[in-house]
């Protein structure tokens, strides 16, 4: 048989998936593992989708996405980031936000093309610029500096291949911003040296330090970004599989051939259920950061009195702690925790080569949990001398 | 302010150490805090919601519709006031509609609820009528789910 084609090669096989099948079929495992909010999408959003099925809307629907949905996107971007896109030709509603990276991969880059990639981050980046046959060039970061990329490394890596930079902002896994100002100096790096930049700002509502910058929202930028967003961390609607992108005309419209030919459109009842999301799901939205914030903090503090250090958080739901202080490497720290006090956390090198020596730990599970395996890990760490 | 309240209404129980990690504050300020507002009774009461048929204890509950005849000089507060003293009642409210208190009487057998409510309300002078419905099952009390529901259904891992 004739190979498959070689640019897979390329994506390793990720070799913790050995421990993480072991984590899902063990009962009873108090997991930090997760990546997706514990509550349940609210009711009033369920009864939407609920409703969409009842009303027979079982059809396609336009490839761009119901112009109602769109219509409120434009409405909720113009208002949370004071940035306008018209709802024909600048919006285009997809299947998460991992569709939307791919396809707006795919669109910018030719063979040989390369993205910058600020690490540790969300893992689909990577694979989806090799996929695209890009080349990814990464921009490592320390928790000395917040997890942030300084000016100076990001110039460093740009060569004359360099096509765009990835942002994903707050940050999974470190929970990492930007500020506005330091938005500002990735902008100019931007137009300086002509780059697109994706900005995958799945987690903008989930900040606790003041309110999130949107990147096309600087001067100069709307033109250079491809703004990702989605309803799957605010509204907790991982699994309806549905999110966004803005930018451009012409970028957009691009992005539309290659998803009317892939995905066709996103499923309409989820389509129903955003639009719902949007209309009336500011409250649910405004208290689950509320409980987030209160988890946040507990956490970090239970981390503390455990002895890893804990760069302290500013959005989305995860804490990356150091385990510096255990002796152990991070995937030697996972192991050992799982299997001696069936607490899971993730290695941080799965998020990229600079996120070895930390773990990561999602406080997107309850306030009991938390407490429980904060005990644990304090009891893991005192057994470890 | 908002924060502890929040805290303790969803779990009086909370260690005041957690709730001060919780709200980003010192332990001490949290407990003046919990004092002064006990003190100034925007905490009414700490209670626990118990599922007494899982402990043995069967109750029945009734919502009784009731009725008022006022008259002059006096108003509803004197016979929901009235109600609500006896230990039967778990709740008394002034509702707008087609009745006038709603109250909710909880009682060991269907026998006792339903003398109660001939012996104790109607007999009030100014209860003109009364509708009592017995509760057949619970789905939420307080704000809280009381039946056995499915898990999220989440991985234990995803990235």
């Amino acid at each position: 048989m004739k190979p498959i084609s070689q640019r897979l090669n390329d994506i390793p096989a990720s070799g913790i998936r050995r421990f993480f099948d072991l984590i899902l079929n063990t009962p009873d495992v108090i997991s930090l593992g997760v990546g997706e909010p514990d509550f349940v999408t609210p009711w009033h959003i369920r009864e939407a989708g609920i409703k969409a099925l009842e009303d027979g809307r079982t059809s396609y629907t336009s490839n761009w996405g119901l112009i109602e949905l769109r219509e409120l996107i434009s409405e909720s971007v113009k208002c949370d980031c004071n940035v306008d896109y018209d709802m024909h030709g600048e919006v285009l509603v997809t299947s998460g936000v991992s569709e939307a990276l791919d396809i707006a991969m795919r669109v910018l880059l030719d063979p040989g093309d390369e993205v910058i990639v600020i690490e540790p981050c969300y893992v689909s980046y990577k694979p989806c610029i090799i996929l695209a046959y890009g080349k990814p060039v990464v921009v490592p970061t320390e928790s000395s500096n917040e997890f942030k990329p300084t000016v100076e490394d990001i110039k460093s890596k740009i060569t004359e291949k360099t096509k765009a930079l990835i942002l994903g902002y707050p940050n999974n896994p470190t929970g990492a911003i930007l500020s506005k100002k330091e938005l500002e100096e990735i902008a100019d790096i931007a137009n300086e040296h002509d780059l697109f930049v994706v900005s995958d700002e799945i987690y903008s509502r989930l900040t606790y330090n003041g309110k999130h910058t949107c990147f096309s929202s600087l001067d100069g930028m709307r033109e250079r970004t491809i703004l990702l967003n989605g309803f799957s961390k605010s509204y907790a609607m991982t699994g309806w599989r549905i999110g966004y992108a803005c930018g451009n005309r012409d970028v957009i419209e691009a992005m539309m051939k290659i998803h009317q030919y892939t995905m066709l459109c996103a499923p309409i009842q989820s389509q129903l259920a955003a639009c719902e999301a949007l209309r009336n799901g500011e409250d649910a939205c405004t208290e689950m950061v509320d409980e987030y914030n209160r988890r946040r903090r507990l956490m970090v503090a239970g981390l503390e009195e455990a002895g890893l250090e804990c760069f302290n958080p500013r959005g989305a739901f995860y804490t990356f702690p150091s385990i510096e202080a255990s002796g152990l490497n991070s995937t030697e720290f996972a192991e050992r925790l799982f299997n001696e006090k069936k607490v899971a956390v993730v290695p941080g090198e799965v998020f990229g080569e600079c996120g070895k020596g930390f773990v990561r730990c999602a406080y997107a599970v309850s306030v009991d949990d938390i407490r429980e395996a904060m005990t644990r890990i304090r009891e893991f760490m005192e057994e470890l001398d | 302010m908002m924060d502890v309240l929040d805290i303790l209404e969803k779990n009086a129980r909370t260690p005041t150490e957690e709730i001060a990690k919780m709200v980003g504050r010192s332990v001490e300020e949290v407990e003046a805090l919990i004092k002064q507002l006990e003190e100034e009774g925007i905490i009414h009461k700490y209670k626990t919601m118990i599922d007494w048929e899982k402990a043995g204890q069967e109750y029945v509950y009734a919502l009784i519709e009731i009725s008022i005849n006022l008259e002059e000089g006096e108003g509803y507060d004197v016979v929901a006031k009235r109600i609500a003293e006896f230990p039967e009642v778990r709740s008394v409210r002034l509702v707008s509609g087609s009745y006038d208190l709603s109250v909710v009487v909880r009682g060991r057998t269907l026998k006792d609820v339903a003398y109660f409510v001939e012996d104790k309300i109607a007999t009030i002078h100014n209860v003109q009528r009364t509708v009592t419905h017995f509760s057949l099952k619970m789905y939420k009390d307080e704000g809280e789910i009381v039946y056995q529901r499915d898990g999220g259904g989440r991985l234990a891992v995803s990235l």
